[in-house]
């Protein structure tokens, strides 16, 4: 009996194995779609019957996605001033994909600086206000941003920043789950050090830098990841706030492609393939970090 | 210890700057990065610093162009703009090219971001009818002088103008919609007999024989009723009026009438024709290019621009036809022109005018710039398209243009029932409760316009 | 902390502690109250008005509020917004816990690739990932019906995003595999990480492997149940780019969610005061839940 029952597990695990390969499949299929999709020749993509693995492998899709537009690579204005410093004109797509990197660099790392500081500061301090601060935390923290796509947008407005980056990172900035996961991660400082640091004649801000940096850090590494993913992704944001070419990010710049050439599918999955290879290359190196970043956020979390 | 934190800050500030030193900068007014990341507080401050000191002279505008023939390609537009700079030197033309799914969303995201193009490039149902009669446009009377009156032609005059007579539109070219069949598959399935080939007519009942004899040569996919959303309704429009003599406004322009009979004849058959499918998954332009590569035998979305535009993606024989109709084909125009939007800076709107003027105005260039849309010129230009055997061809349907109607109010929001209700005939909803439905909500928005 | 509490706070250092917890809280509180709560208050005060481009706003009361729960489509983008919640939600919590049991034990390479794989729509980007989806359910030249059509299982092409019938569904199943990356990485560990003398000692006993799973395993993964369940409702209730990028909302209707049609409502019908209002209501229905799952959180 005890012999069967083992037969039993054991099947049910290679036969759960078997349909979970299958489903990986389907899962990385959509993948191979884009990647295989973008070297297609237009025939083989308008073909009634698709091509599993192309024919005939072309760059034409690539030339035509770098060939459409045209933006300078980057632009620099000394603040205040009328002086601008612009790159050279490159590929339009080459400069979305830069933007996107810059918006997400920029969001991670003003994140993790203002979400430190203040999770720290939920944890450790006891000031007046302080639930009331936390509670608003919590209650934000599930709002979708469509919900005030409207006046944000007015805002942006009024401040000048509208179609700028700037517009899309200060709302991911704002949202307020990193602060949380701080928070979260700064309950576990122990109290004693920090008393012992007091003693030492440390400061508020050299007791947060030498004792409370540290200890957190690997919740940094969470949410620089976190946040770098989602700030990749925020189509919606990005899709509210730029609008000139040289502005857009590549989901954007893609969105658009799609928009302006529907059919052309060979086009668009070169767009896609752009968009997609740079964070799964980055993805495939931090691998271990992101896997590692997505659980402690959600223990601590 | 305060200032090792602001130390910190800055630093970090200018390790983003460092990182990657771009994504910044849009239309003039630019905000600046390190005051960017600083705070909000400063980075207003700062922005409108900037905004505030314009260029005295040497305007810079924006021009937002949809895709009007080549007016929508990169490289023609840049010719254009050489020539204008050729000129006038001290105005600046920055473009972005918007496309018929996305455009609009965009300009009224561009509207509320304060940061509305200076010229776009459309037709009245938008410049006059939703920006203008929002009280977004600049009044370009002074554009439409005795002259230009005298010379563009009254009915695109009228459509130029508001209802209390502000001229909200400077035009450039028109057209006539068409719809277009592939001759080659109509041949090989023996429907040619059906169509009058030299003057691009059909009667409805031929147009019913037409469809089936090529459904049933083995074209599954004769025909779409696109209706997924914006862009190229007016080929929808068109083909439901025309098949049995429905109108989609009253002659007044003040009231939708597409709950008429006529019409709901016509979206019956239009469901009951095998061949014949509402496609709530494509718009106008998948259509054209569904078309264009043989999948569909005929296309309601087009006119000779979309033609001269693919030819390199076409491998048949093009037959652009007047849409089927028990009488006289009423063809929808197309009349695009510029508009202004009123930004607040007098110096851009002059600059802007200028723009206009030379593009539409200017002996030698007027006929570049109507050539690059692959139209017709709105005032006599004389023949521009010498030689060019496809103008000539697709000329012959410029008399069979009706009524221009777009002008009436509440468009836009009339334009998007217009495609839910396609949807919901498509989806089985009983076609007078749809219609209905579009009507209501459709006068209302009229009313709210008024 | 509890040395803290058990001191009685004087007042001076109540004020130095407010002050430099204040100091700390400061850059993000500019973001946090500048860029949500300051628009969330612009949004709650503009939904009382009739606003629109260039006019001003005309004060109406509660009228959007009213025309909201008459408004059909609005019932119906609710409705739409609550089955993808509704599906999705415990779909992707029991998938991803079943893919996660099966494979958190394999050895070698073969869990991390596995993991890895299905988290790779996530990182594709919910843009690229749709694009490519439009292709795979092209009426015309999509993969589905070729598929189907050729091994018989579909009678003729199924128009997967232009029919009210499987629009909805198709934006879930996409939604789905965007979303179980994350849960079966955290299952993953979770299940990793289960007391393994508990589980020997009631293999010991004679529990099957059932019991086994529902006894001593389950309560140990609850609070990543828990987060999992928090994540997951939050992102269903986001999904807008599938829906913006692949059907608009249509057909008629059929694929409108809250998000979308406040979208919608701002930028092709230029209501900006009712899209404010279904923000309000929504934002109403979200901290409801959330407050739910947080003393959820807080019991176990």
């Amino acid at each position: 009996m005890k012999h069967k029952k083992f037969n039993r597990s054991t099947c049910y695990k290679i036969l759960s194995v078997a349909v979970i390969t299958i489903l990986a499949f389907a899962f990385a299929f959509p993948l191979y779609w884009i990647v295989t999709g973008s070297f297609k020749t237009s025939a083989a993509i308008n073909a009634t019957t698709p091509q599993w693995w192309p024919d005939e492998w072309v760059l034409e899709n690539y030339r035509k996605l770098f060939s459409r537009q045209y933006a300078p690579l980057w632009e620099i204005r000394i603040p205040f001033t009328e002086v601008l410093f612009a790159g050279p004109e490159v590929p339009a797509a080459i400069r979305w994909l830069l933007n996107t990197v810059f918006m997400a660099v920029a969001a991670m790392l003003l994140t993790c600086i203002t979400a430190a500081m203040a999770g720290y500061a939920l944890a450790k301090k006891r000031f007046i206000g302080r639930t009331l601060v936390f509670s608003l935390i919590v209650c934000a923290m599930a709002l979708p941003k469509q919900v005030i796509l409207i006046p944000l947008l007015r805002e942006m407005a009024s401040l000048e920043l509208y179609n700028t980056i700037w517009a899309v990172i200060f709302p991911i900035v704002g949202w307020p789950f990193g602060v949380f996961l701080m928070k979260q991660f700064s309950e576990g400082i122990p109290g004693e050090m920090m008393e012992a640091a007091k003693i030492d004649g440390a400061g508020e801000w050299k007791t947060f830098y030498t004792i409370a940096l540290p200890l957190i850090k690997p919740g940094i590494g969470a949410l620089a990841i976190f946040t770098f993913i989602n700030s990749w992704n925020d189509y919606f944001m990005q899709l509210i706030m730029l609008t000139s070419t040289k502005n857009l990010t590549i989901p954007l710049g893609i969105a658009k492609l799609q928009a302006e050439n529907a059919m052309d599918f060979g086009l668009i999955m070169a767009g896609a393939s752009l968009a997609a290879i740079p964070i799964i290359i980055i993805f495939l190196i931090f691998q271990k970090y992101f896997t590692k970043g997505i659980t402690m956020g959600a223990v601590k979390g | 210890m305060k200032k090792r934190k602001i130390m910190a800050l800055a630093l970090s500030c200018l390790m983003v700057l460092s990182a990657t030193g771009c994504g910044n900068g849009n239309n003039g007014n630019a905000s600046s990065p390190a005051a960017g990341s600083s705070a909000a507080a400063g980075s207003q401050s700062s922005a409108q610093a900037s905004a505030s000191t314009p260029a005295a002279d040497g305007a810079e505008i924006t021009l937002w162009t949809y895709p009007i023939g080549k007016w929508g390609d990169a490289a023609t537009v840049d010719g254009l703009i050489a020539s204008f700079n050729a000129v006038h030197p001290e105005i600046k033309v920055t473009v972005e090219y918007l496309d018929y799914s996305n455009g609009d969303d965009q300009i009224n995201t561009a509207i509320e971001g304060n940061q509305a193009p200076d010229i776009v490039l459309e037709g009245p149902e938008r410049l006059v009818a939703n920006w203008g009669a929002r009280g977004l446009m600049v009044d370009l009377g002074d554009l439409w002088t005795d002259e230009a009156k005298a010379a563009i032609y009254d009915s695109v005059e009228s459509a130029c103008k508001s209802n209390d007579g502000v001229y909200y539109e400077y035009p450039l070219c028109m057209t006539a919609h068409t719809m277009a069949i592939n001759r080659d598959i109509f041949e090989a399935a023996g429907a040619l007999q059906y169509i009058d080939e030299a003057n691009g007519t059909w009667t409805t009942e031929n147009f019913i024989k037409a469809v089936k004899a090529v459904y049933d040569s083995g074209q599954a996919n004769v025909g779409a009723v696109y209706c997924n959303g914006q862009g190229g309704d007016q080929g929808t429009r068109a083909l439901v009026n025309n098949l049995y003599g429905g109108t989609f406004t009253n002659a007044e322009h003040t009231e939708y009438t597409a709950n008429s009979e006529e019409n709901i004849k016509a979206l019956q058959l239009l469901l009951d024709m095998e061949g014949i499918n509402y496609d709530a998954s494509i718009v106008g332009g998948d259509e054209i290019n569904m078309f264009c590569n043989g999948t569909l035998a005929m296309a309601f979305c087009w006119n000779v621009s979309q033609e001269k535009n693919n030819l390199d993606k076409i491998n048949f024989d093009v037959l652009p036809m007047a849409f089927p109709s028990t009488g006289d084909p009423k063809l929808c125009g197309g009349i695009w022109g510029f508009g202004i939007f009123n930004n607040g800076d007098e110096a851009k709107i002059a600059a802007a005018k200028t723009f206009i003027d030379f593009m539409a105005n200017d002996e030698k260039q007027a006929v570049e710039s109507v050539k690059a849309s692959n139209y017709w010129p709105v005032k006599d230009l004389g023949n521009i398209y010498e030689g060019d055997e496809l103008m000539t061809e697709y000329a012959k349907f410029v008399p069979y243009m009706g009524d221009y109607y777009q002008v009436v109010g509440g468009w836009a929001e009339a334009r998007t029932a217009w495609w839910n209700m396609l949807q919901q005939v498509g989806s089985g909803v009983d076609i007078k409760t749809a219609v209905e439905e579009f009507v209501t909500t459709s006068n209302a928005a009229a009313k709210g316009a008024q | 902390m509890a040395a803290e509490k058990k001191n009685p706070m004087g007042k001076a250092l109540v004020r130095r502690e407010t002050m430099a917890g204040y100091a700390f809280m400061l850059p993000s509180l500019v973001f946090f109250l500048g860029f949500v709560i300051y628009p969330m208050i612009q949004c709650v005060f503009t939904s009382f008005f009739d606003a629109t481009m260039n006019r001003e706003d005309i004060f109406i009361g509660v009228a959007n509020y009213t025309e909201l729960f008459q408004d059909t489509v609005f019932l119906g983008a609710l409705r739409n917004t609550a089955v993808i919640v509704i599906v999705s939600v415990p779909v992707v919590c029991i998938f991803s816990l079943w893919v996660s049991s099966v494979i958190y034990d394999l050895k070698g390479a073969a869990c991390s690739a596995f993991r890895c794989i299905f988290y790779l729509p996530v990182v594709t980007g919910s843009v690229a990932v749709t694009v490519v989806w439009k292709w795979m359910f092209n009426n015309y030249y999509g993969i589905f019906n070729y598929v189907g059509t050729s091994t018989g299982l579909l009678e003729k092409n199924i128009n997967w995003l232009g029919d009210e019938k499987y629009a909805l569904g198709c934006i879930i199943l996409i939604l789905l595999t965007t979303s179980v990356g994350q849960p079966i990485v955290l299952y993953v560990s979770a299940l990793n990480n289960v007391d393994q003398s508990l589980v020997e000692a009631a293999e010991v006993d004679g529990a099957t492997k059932f019991q086994c799973f529902w006894k001593i395993k389950w309560p140990q993964i609850m609070p990543t149940t828990l987060y999992i369940l928090v994540i997951t409702t939050i992102n269903s209730f986001q999904c807008f780019a599938l829906i913006q990028l692949l059907t608009s909302g249509g057909p008629n209707h059929s694929t409108d969610t809250i998000m979308y049609y406040i979208y919608y409502n701002a930028f092709k019908l230029y209501r900006y005061g009712y899209g404010n209002a279904m923000g309000v209501v929504l934002a109403v229905i979200i901290a409801v839940l959330s407050a739910v799952q947080f003393k959820l959180a807080e019991r176990d």
